[in-house]
């Protein structure tokens, strides 16, 4: 498949009065045209970061870019300039946010807000556009949507809103669609709507999808491929299935284990991952997981763990995979289905 | 399994109407009849606006009822006055969701946790601030932790200052209201435990209000599910998820996103259309039935009952 996106190396950090803080810590990976994926991790994992330097939204300063690159389409984003950045963010790629109550504009109709972009980046008459800006509503499943198209945001459902924020971020067809935390604000038989709206319009415009969340149950409905970060790096990737059925370090156990599957019954605990995660205005030189892990080892706190290859796609920043560590094998049983 | 023993708590035909002004009226909670066993988790789901926040509210009488009553140990909870207010007050406690929202930023968490201690009168002096560093221990927190303020922690750890607050008056029943949602899943898990932990010890029942199914399935005994201010289903949480009955429920349940790939691709959703209506004059009738599947004509026209179908399995259905 052809390459949209390629992050490599990306370091970002933010300098505040009490030191730098290093939010994202040398990321690396690409995204496929058409293709879904996903980015987990913690709060504070640098996950939204990562993509807000891709869309170049981090406030610079106190936020700025460190090292790296991010080639989007043939071009480095972190070398454009805001004026040109303009062209390519709502048009080549765009982005929809957690909450749809403060990421809509409250004074402007709902239509105006699709057809701003197709107006702007498309230069399209805004008749034209008001008539596109119908045909959106009406392909995120909103109905009435001649008369909807010209009421604003507070007389939309929070579905609905979510909705609108789809269709106006898909108004110019974009190339890559990033989406924060999506349906973390929705009740779940809406987030069941709004994750089978999100695949369909992927199967009809062929755009690549970063989604980012904490909900596992999310990422196996709709990701292809998975990447897991902790504190600023990514930990573990690899397809859908390689992380849910042969997880390899051990956070994404931590992580898988900690949802209550429908076998797990009261007698039992839950998996929980004790500890916090580490300060990032000093973080560690070895792996920063080590603290809280069961497994650590010597050289996880002195040295960061190379990637090692275990699969077709699937790395892993863990010196368990090291051929001279001991064997551990993965907690079965736990919340956790192995194959 | 099956839930014996006395009951805590009994909804009795509990309304719940705020005047929303030009003479709506929204019928928060109608008409609800429940018990609480001593020692169950009795888990509340359904969506935002279903009305089970307010239904929790005035259990512990944060409200007072449109109509219908409350009995804890008993007693008609909206009724009581002086030395028994006081004593309910301090048997029934609250967790709530938000903990960034409801610690005082002003308070250092040994006032907060000591706030309850102090009203009700239980402890003084050197006993009190014991107890505080007693309490912060139990919820995996340290002593040195009573001189700081809220903003000096995490989200998980505010909840457990909250869970730390809610035990200071040694309550007998707590009403947990989404206190996880606001968490991390790996920090989810810890609070849960905890919870649980603490029932076991202290034999607390809880009122478990949450969205998440699998997590309220995970800690209850015994699930009801809300729909627009009316219990549309309660039964043991393994009948619940194993043989659904109410047309909601099984949309409910088919919703959820399971954290297995295999899953994922093979399920079949039952894709519910629309929201759901606003509960200012909600609809005639079964209020699921415009959006239900199976509706008949009876649906819109009358209210179904809320009938036992299966043994301790309960559903306001006309299907059955």
């Amino acid at each position: 498949m052809e390459r949209l996106l390629e992050v490599k190396d990306l370091e970002v950090s933010f300098r505040t009065y009490a030191g730098e803080i290093k939010a994202v810590r040398g990321v690396s990976f690409h995204v496929d045209r058409g293709e879904t994926v996903a980015i987990v991790g913690e709060s504070g994992c640098g996950k939204t970061v990562t993509v807000q330097t891709i869309m170049r939204l981090i406030p610079m300063p106190p936020g700025f870019i460190k090292n790296g690159s991010i080639i989007f389409d043939g071009k480095d984003i972190a070398k454009l300039s805001e004026k040109e950045m303009e062209h390519v963010r709502g048009s080549e790629m765009s982005m929809v946010f957690q909450d749809p109550m403060t990421s809509l504009n409250p004074t402007m109709r709902v239509g105006a807000q699709i057809a701003e972009s197709l107006i702007k980046h498309q230069k399209m008459p805004p008749k034209q556009a008001r008539e596109r800006a119908i045909e959106m509503l009406k392909l995120v499943g909103i109905p009435n949507a001649e008369k909807r198209v010209d009421q604003y945001p507070h007389e939309f459902s929070g579905g609905m809103r979510q909705r609108a924020m789809i269709a106006i971020a898909l108004a110019c067809s974009p190339k890559l669609l990033i989406a924060d935390e999506p349906t973390t604000a929705l009740d779940v038989t809406i987030q069941a709507q709004i994750l089978d709206l999100m695949r369909d319009l992927q199967k009809k415009l062929n755009t690549s999808i970063i989604i980012i969340t904490h909900n596992l149950g999310v990422v196996a409905n709709l990701a292809e491929r998975v990447l897991v970060m902790y504190a600023g790096k990514i930990i573990e990737r690899g397809s859908l299935d390689e992380i849910f059925y042969n997880p390899r370090h051990p956070y994404t156990w931590g992580l898988l284990m900690s949802v209550p599957t429908s076998e797990l019954d009261k007698s039992k605990r839950l998996a929980s991952i004790d500890g916090t995660p580490p300060d990032l205005f000093a973080p560690p030189v070895g792996c920063a997981f080590a603290a809280r892990c069961e497994y650590a080892m010597k050289i996880c706190y002195e040295r960061y763990p190379e990637d090692f290859t275990v699969g077709d796609g699937h790395r892993v920043a863990c010196w368990l995979m090291h051929p001279m560590a001991p064997e551990v094998k993965p907690p079965v049983g736990k919340g956790v289905t192995l194959s | 399994m099956t839930v014996a023993g006395i009951p805590l708590i009994e909804v009795n035909n509990l309304k719940k109407y705020f005047n929303v002004g030009r003479g709506a009226v929204l019928k928060a909670v109608d008409n609800v009849s429940l018990h609480i066993m001593e020692g169950e988790t009795l888990g509340l789901v359904g969506e935002s606006g279903c009305g089970k926040t307010t239904m929790g509210r005035t259990i512990i009488r944060l409200y007072e009822p449109t109509s219908g009553q409350v009995l804890f140990e008993g007693k008609n909870v909206h009724k009581l006055d002086g030395q028994q207010l006081r004593e309910f007050n301090r048997k029934a406690q609250m967790i709530f969701q938000d903990p960034y929202a409801s610690l005082n930023p002003r308070m250092t968490v040994g006032d907060i946790i000591g706030e309850g201690i102090d009203i009700h009168g239980i402890y003084k002096n050197k006993e009190r601030t014991d107890r505080i560093y007693e309490l912060l221990g139990v919820v995996g927190l340290n002593k040195e932790h009573a001189n700081r303020f809220p903003h000096e922690f995490s989200g998980g750890q505010r909840q457990r200052i909250g869970i730390a607050r809610a035990l200071a008056v040694e309550p007998k029943f707590i009403v947990c209201d989404e206190p996880i949602s606001a968490l991390d899943v790996s920090i989810q898990a810890q609070v849960i435990n905890l919870l649980m932990e603490l029932q076991q010890k202290l034999k607390l029942t809880y009122l478990f209000i949450a969205h998440d199914l699998s997590m309220v399935k995970y800690v209850s005994d015994r699930i009801a599910v809300m729909y627009l201010g009316v219990v549309v289903e309660l039964a043991t949480s393994e009948d619940l998820h194993n043989r659904p009955l109410h047309p909601y429920t099984q949309a409910l349940l088919s919703a959820i996103p399971v954290p297995d790939p295999e899953t994922e691709r093979k399920k079949k959703r039952i894709l519910l259309e629309g929201d759901v209506p606003s509960p200012i004059n909600p609809p005639e009738g079964c209020r699921f039935a415009k959006r239900c599947r199976y509706a008949k004509p009876v649906c819109t026209e009358q209210q179904p009952e809320f009938k036992e179908v299966e043994k301790n399995h309960f559903v306001a259905c006309h299907l059955y």
